[in-house]
């Protein structure tokens, strides 16, 4: 389980996250939804120790994120970044195969190359791709390689931020289908932040509304539609008027 | 509290500038510290010696021959003021490699190595591909700087000695075809006039600069501000940072070695 209590953080006179507590609970699929700037992405970087909390406590099984060896920690979570951040001067296969070539986790290059193989297949792309360059593909197949990569070393917990961002709406299905079969199928814990509802319903067992820098809501996926909370009413309909002000 | 003013912006830009300083010296420190202790990644200190080293070997040699050329010209036409033209080869041998191989290999590595290390590490950045190398559990001091540093400190040194020779060179060809020395005569005044700690000073101050210049790009592309923009303003400052550091390194190497 994931566990933030009273998480916040500043950067300089900003305060952007004010006292987040949340529970994502083991094999769970959580997505995180608010607007731009509310502190989604700076959350996650929180948990995963990239970014240090000013006050407050996260603990993943237990075990608070800052103690212990980071690496081995680390080892446990996959992540697919918004613009996917491939390695430029990697090949496709290379960059699926990181972790695998590296660290306490290296293996064969012959293994490796046929684990990132496995996995780019996984996700839908040929091995024809694997001695491509990131640059040489659209942003759809960056956007699989990318998740390929976060599922390589088989991770027990997956993060996603903004999965679909910047993809037409047939790629961003095939995106959402494929976390969704790839989280049900490896059992993984997986937080998923983004604005896109259609992702939401796709995705998410349970669902958590970043606001003002405090979860506003957070419940089961099927209560969503009926919660009475303003903020969360205006956001999944996409209302301009309401409590979140349009212009932050 | 007007009277006040100038001292407070002074006061400011002193406690910045300190604050900077020992912010660089810690990366200094953490980046050399990475160097000795594993893991280490042969793949990627393989491509940095490639890059800063032979592939900056063309610049380097093409700014040491020219040089050294209008060095003889110079010193040619300065010493025939007071009938001092013979000792083109010595002064040649010895500005070459005490002052000039060293700073301008230097300021070239600066203009070409710092600044690409700068703009590749500050777009890695904003693309978030080093948090993304976090994630996978790899350091960036360890598998982007401490590789970049190693290789700079060990192959600028090697430029350091390539581009004096080719300075000398240029110096001897202009003295020899145009100057109307005698080949044998320059090499031997050439050779005769240089002592071995000419040599060692112009490599310590070749693995001091090649530190300095891979240190700064690495410094200003890991602390780099968002967007292109950011990019743009990591890379100026690096090579501003690098080229001062430099020039100051060797007015501080040179004294040493002056002392000697």
């Amino acid at each position: 389980m994931i566990r933030l209590d009273g998480v916040h953080k500043s950067f300089a006179a900003r305060q952007v996250l004010r006292g987040v507590d949340l529970d994502v609970a083991q094999g769970s699929s959580m997505v995180i939804i608010g607007g731009s700037g509310t502190g989604k992405s700076v959350l996650l970087k929180c948990i995963l120790g990239l970014v240090e909390p000013d006050a407050g406590r996260i603990t993943v099984d237990g075990r608070d994120v800052h103690d212990g060896d980071h690496d081995a920690f680390l080892a446990r979570f996959g992540m697919l970044f918004q613009g996917a951040a491939l390695f430029d001067s990697l090949p496709v296969w290379q960059n699926v195969a990181f972790r695998l070539l590296r660290g306490r986790l290296k293996r064969p290059k012959a293994d490796a190359r046929a684990i990132a193989i496995d996995k780019l297949r996984r996700v839908g792309l040929s091995a024809d791709v694997a001695d491509a360059f990131p640059a040489e593909l659209s942003g759809g197949m960056q956007k699989r390689v990318g998740l390929a990569r976060a599922i390589a070393a088989d991770p027990a917990i997956i993060f996603f931020d903004e999965p679909t961002t910047g993809l037409d709406p047939i790629m961003a299905g095939v995106i959402n289908d494929l976390i969704r079969e790839i989280v049900t199928e490896m059992g993984a814990t997986a937080i998923t932040i983004t604005h896109d509802m259609t992702s939401v319903r796709a995705i998410a067992d349970s669902v958590a509304m970043l606001h003002e820098g405090t979860i506003k809501w957070t419940g089961p996926i099927d209560r969503m539609d009926a919660a009475p909370d303003p903020c969360l009413q205006q956001f999944i309909h996409g209302r301009a008027s309401g409590p979140i002000a349009a212009l932050r | 509290m007007r009277a006040a003013l100038p001292l407070a912006l002074i006061g400011r830009a002193v406690l910045r500038g300190l604050g900077s300083a020992g912010r660089v010296a810690i990366f200094a420190g953490s980046a050399l510290a990475h160097i000795l202790r594993p893991p280490l990644y042969p793949r990627e200190f393989a491509i940095a010696l490639l890059n800063i080293g032979w592939l900056s070997l063309p610049v380097v040699g093409l700014t040491a021959i020219f040089t050294g050329a209008a060095l003889a010209l110079q010193i040619y036409s300065g010493g025939a003021r007071f009938s001092a033209e013979a000792v083109v080869p010595q002064i040649v041998a010895i500005g070459m490699v005490r002052e000039l191989g060293p700073v301008l290999v230097g300021l070239m590595i600066a203009a070409r190595v710092t600044s690409s290390i700068a703009a590749e590490i500050a777009t890695m950045k904003v693309t978030e591909q080093i948090d993304a190398l976090v994630t996978l559990s790899t350091r960036p001091m360890s598998y982007l700087v401490a590789p970049r540093v190693l290789a700079g400190l060990l192959t600028v040194p090697l430029l350091v000695a390539c581009g004096d020779v080719i300075g000398i060179l240029g110096g001897y060809l202009v003295a020899t075809k145009s100057l109307g020395f005698n080949a044998a005569a320059y090499l031997v005044n050439t050779l005769d006039f240089l002592e071995p700690l000419d040599i060692v000073s112009s490599l310590v101050k070749g693995a001091a600069f090649g530190g300095i210049a891979a240190l700064m790009g690495c410094y200003f592309g890991m602390h780099s501000g968002r967007g292109a923009q950011g990019v743009g303003r990591a890379t100026k400052a690096s090579v501003e940072a690098a080229a001062v550091l430099i020039l100051a390194a060797n007015f501080v190497l040179t004294g040493v070695f002056f002392s000697l």
